[in-house]
């Protein structure tokens, strides 16, 4: 067969690696064969630009039960036999076609990776980048994606306890939706993405097969969507129903002994799920399509092994236990059907009704061509850096004014609107929901809690890929901190242009740089995620936006605490800073900087040592009970992280005056490794005895009481006022004047 | 004294309810499968929350036709307690147990809030441990929350006393805006005729301990264990009855 440059096209194949196929293979692969190779030799499949980078992730810690990246998800031992299963994973490009759908079966999938490892699935976390809300086709996007996963988490009954949304330019078009989520499973429970031993038999639960998603791996995911072809086919339509019911019975068949693994139809559908289970276990299988249950007729193999019809499940059952598993599912009204089994001669054997139809090595299809490419870096990042930010001009307008509009801004408002529409406590399990630093869960049947939190920052990624990595890490194990968890696992996402251009490449290799130096400093392994290149349109890349998940862990969830300052007369006191000093570059990448000189520059710092002190610091005066309040310092800077403590506890605080050097960097500078703790004059000795023990810095900065937030003469604003701009902000920005 | 949970496919708070009224509460607990038509061995049947049959077509109306359905009229004619939270008051009133209907919440959109619900009849098996004009502070998760009846079925309601639950302002006083669904009256809970099927759409079972926000919900099972302990007083003659 000569090759068909529209049948490569589809696929995202090149040339080279067609020819790389017909080499490994000896001879031309017929259709269906290549249909297999270019879905898992796919960046979402096959990861050819990222692996060779994430091997700068360490993979050694004690806390690990299977190797980072080669199951479904990540699992982390908690303890008392128990462990936390997480992954996030991105569905970028079909919410961009499709919102409502595209989030919908972003959240069916990760959870389906979930309880495919055996885990229950227990909370949902997300992170959402659109383009600015002035432009009514972000407004559909962004509502539509909340919509989405409101309306597939819901009916789930799995709690959305956090996540983090963010609003920019560069994202208009391209919107990036990461969905996270976390699971719980006994140590015994655990099941592995394995076809196990010759003649197990390969089941297929849930939704029957339909012509849906085709080349979404392929073609959707793994490039950049400039053109204006037709791509709404791709995008998925999501059942949640039967997710539900889904869940329920593979956690049941789970706990049966002759199912030896089970895997998820994801990307690439039944080719990717099989031959990675096959692959796992260094198996081959044999499998007839026409044992597979359709929803159309006159479908044809091609179709039916890249088909990405969402609910579907691939089950390996010993052989001669096909009928008690198929019972479980029977009971929840599942359709299961017996579609093939494994061989042991290492090959690919895809028949039609008996007729051979791809007969292919599963190693050829399963080892993707790697690319180590040579990032450069981008000619803005130097320029962008050596801008002098003592050069700008105070601004005209007071603190109060541009308080207001930041607390008011979608990037820093409340995210209420949202959250209020996805269930946050189904389960029963959820001590500190959404609009906190992270999320804290009780993990039932012990004392102990796990805190959970997404975060990212495009602006510091952009302006330095390697430190806005660290400061990412950084500010989720912040986060983690403040409510009294030690970080344990991490979880990423990596949303960047195309990797083919140098500079973009430069952003990606740099990035998890950060992001690898980082986790090593809070002994905190990134075990599983998700990469999602080619997010660009109109030939600009996305700011290079790596998100990351963090799990904690606390041994008391009762040992808590929240964002809220509690009593009149508490002591405000800033940790990790020992004055309110502050310099002009602290104004770097600010969300001030953007919205106030329309900026975005300056070269963004972090010191690893000192914020690991810091977060030591801030976990003890939690622990200890030593502290009522503590709120991580970010967007927006002090002076907006203060507002946010008042708002929470309805009560107001006097900060003293004055603010050495520009106040501007003092207020809205957002200097990193700083937490906003309070907490009662009688334990000021505790706090100065811990900070001391750990090497942390800290400076009293007011004290809490009145109706509002005062700075001497320089600011008086009610929480009245600062709430009412915080609370609307979205709601206000989605419903723009005509 | 026991509780059966029924489980359709597609319930979500059967866990929820298992460990409220076990863990929290120290009682026994039972799951129900819709298939399942015996209930003789409860003192008390939970319609807990979810999406039943992922409540399509309209929330609740396909549950109604589970073989469990029949079973729990049954169970309700011969006067045993049943309480459906959520999707479970949908289901009620989809099978006819309840008057009304659970439309589209009036924004159109889900809610999962804090509510403040004022205890408008505390004469009844469900709420006789609260005072009437009692505000319990009790979670909400839903998109079809908005309770809705003709006219007469409205007035009878009211005039009966069988709106247990409203929405309320923290000060008791009932508003628009303390509204979170657009109910008529504000009517968050209610009773049949007969005072043995109560049907809510906040989520009591999800703030029965301090740990989880609030322990008001609750009063609701102890109200339930209180009226199944009277009602079965006759039955353990005097045994350690100090009355």
């Amino acid at each position: 067969m000569p090759v068909n440059k529209q049948a490569l096209d589809d696929l995202a194949l090149t040339e080279r690696e067609y020819e790389a196929i017909v080499e490994r293979l000896g001879r031309e692969p017929n259709d269906l064969e290549l249909g297999l190779f270019g879905s898992l030799w796919s960046e979402h499949c096959g990861y050819q630009h990222s692996k060779p980078l994430l091997g700068m992730f360490t993979s050694d810690n004690p806390r690990l039960m299977v190797t980072p990246g080669a199951e479904n998800a990540g699992v982390v031992d908690i303890g008392d036999g128990l462990a936390i299963v997480m992954k996030i994973e991105s569905h970028n490009h079909p919410s961009a076609i499709e919102p409502y759908e595209g989030a919908a079966t972003g959240v069916g999938g990760i959870v389906r990776d979930i309880f495919a490892m055996g885990a229950r699935p227990i909370a949902l976390l997300n992170s959402l980048r659109f383009g600015p809300l002035t432009e009514a086709k972000n407004r559909h996007l962004f509502e539509g994606v909340v919509a989405g996963i409101s309306g597939y988490g819901n009916c789930i009954g799995v709690p959305d306890v956090g996540g983090e949304i963010q609003f920019g330019d560069s994202y208009s078009g391209n919107p990036l939706v990461n969905a996270m989520c976390v699971g719980i499973l006994r140590h015994e429970d655990l099941r592995r993405a394995t076809a196990g031993g010759v003649g197990n038999v390969l089941m297929l639960v849930g939704a029957d097969t339909g012509r849906d998603g085709i080349h979404g791996a392929s073609g959707l995911a793994s490039r950049t969507f400039e053109d204006d072809r037709e791509l709404r086919p791709t995008v998925q339509v999501g059942n949640p129903f039967l997710e539900k019911v889904l869940i329920e019975a593979c956690l049941e068949a789970a706990q049966n002994e002759h199912v030896v693994g089970i895997q998820d139809l994801g990307a690439a559908g039944l080719t990717s799920a099989s031959m990675e289970a096959a692959a796992n276990s260094n198996s081959g299988l044999e499998m007839d399509v026409a044992k597979v249950p359709r929803r159309e007729t006159g479908m044809t193999p091609y179709e039916v092994m890249l088909s990405e019809s969402q609910e579907r499940m691939l089950i390996v059952v010993h052989e001669g236990h096909e009928v008690e598993v198929a019972s479980i599912f029977d009971r929840w009204d599942l359709r299961s059907d017996i579609i093939g089994h494994v061989t042991d001669d290492g090959n690919a054997n895809i028949l039609d009704d008996g007729q051979p139809s791809a007969y292919v090595p599963v190693a050829l299809l399963t080892d993707a061509p790697l690319y180590r490419l040579n990032g450069v870096k981008p000619e803005w990042i130097d320029d962008l850096q050596s801008v002098d930010l003592s050069t700008i001009p105070l601004p005209s307008r007071s603190p109060e004014s541009i308080l207001k509009m930041l607390l008011a801004t979608p990037n820093i408002a409340s995210k209420e609107w949202v959250y209020q529409q996805y269930d946050h406590q189904v389960q029963t399990n959820t001590v500190i929901g959404p609009g906190g630093d992270a999320a804290v869960l009780r993990v039932k049947g012990t004392n102990k809690g796990i805190a959970l939190t997404t975060d990212g920052n495009g602006r510091y990624c952009y302006l330095d890929p390697y430190v806005g990595g660290m400061m990412i890490v950084a500010e989720a194990c912040r986060n983690l901190a403040c409510v009294g968890a030690e970080p344990i696992a991490l979880t990423d996402c990596l949303n960047f242009g195309n990797p083919e251009k140098p500079e973009i490449y430069y952003q990606l290799e740099n990035c998890i740089r950060g992001l690898a130096d980082a986790s090593r400093a809070f002994d905190a392994p990134v075990i599983s995620g998700n990469v999602s290149l080619y997010n660009e349109s109109q030939g600009t890349g996305v700011y290079p936006t790596p998100v990351i998940g963090a799990l904690g862990l606390m041994d008391d969830v009762s040992q808590r605490t929240g964002i809220g300052f509690q009593e009149s007369g508490e002591v405000v006191v800033l940790l990790g800073q020992d004055s309110l000093q502050s310099v002009p570059n602290d104004l770097a990448g600010s969300e001030f900087l953007e919205r106030v000189h329309d900026m975005v520059a300056g070269k963004p710092e972090l010191d690893l040592s000192l914020e690991v002190r810091v977060q030591n610091a801030c976990r003890r005066l939690v622990r200890e009970g030593v502290i009522n309040s503590a709120h991580d310092c970010s967007d927006g800077g002090l002076l907006v992280t203060l507002a946010e403590s008042c708002i929470s506890g309805g009560i107001g605080l006097a900060i003293q005056e004055p603010i050495p050097g520009r106040w501007d960097a003092a207020f809205f500078g957002e200097r990193q490794s700083r937490i906003v703790i309070s907490l009662p004059r009688t334990q000021m000795s505790h706090l100065s005895e811990m900070c001391a023990a750990e090497n942390a810095p800290w400076c009293e900065i007011g004290t809490v009481g009145g109706d509002s937030l005062t700075a001497g003469t320089m600011l008086s604003v009610s929480i009245d006022t600062v709430k009412k701009a915080w609370k609307n902000g979205l709601e206000t920005a989605l419903r723009p004047a005509s | 004294m026991k509780f059966g949970i029924v489980v359709f496919p597609g319930t979500w708070s059967e866990t929820d309810c298992h460990y409220a009224v076990t863990d929290a509460l120290g009682q026994q607990a039972e799951y129900v499968w819709h298939r399942d038509t015996d209930l003789s061995r409860f003192d008390c049947v939970i319609l807990p929350g979810g999406f039943s049959y992922g409540d399509y077509l309209r929330a609740g109306a396909i549950a109604r036709f589970s073989p469990v359905m029949e079973a729990i009229t049954e169970y309700v004619n011969t006067g045993g307690l049943v309480i459906g939270i959520c999707n479970g008051f949908q289901v009620l009133c989809e099978a006819g147990l309840l008057p009304g209907v659970l439309m589209r919440n009036d924004h159109l959109q889900f809610r999962c809030q804090w509510v403040n619900l004022r205890v408008d009849n505390a004469d009844t098996e469900f709420s006789r441990l609260a005072e009437s004009g009692d505000v319990l502070k009790v979670p909400i998760s839903h998109g079809e929350g908005n309770y809705f009846a003709d006219a007469m079925t409205l007035a009878h309601l009211e005039a009966n006393n069988q709106v247990v639950f409203r929405y309320c302002e923290s000060d008791s006083t009932t508003s628009q805006p303390s509204n979170p669904n657009g109910s008529i009256n504000n009517i968050a809970g209610i009773v049949n005729t007969r005072g043995n099927v109560l049907g809510m759409m906040p989520h009591p079972e999800r703030c029965c301990e301090p740990l989880m926000g609030g322990e008001d919900g609750a009063v609701i099972f102890r109200s339930i264990i209180r009226s199944i302990t009277s009602r079965s007083r006759p039955a353990a003659t005097g045994v350690g009855d100090a009355c």
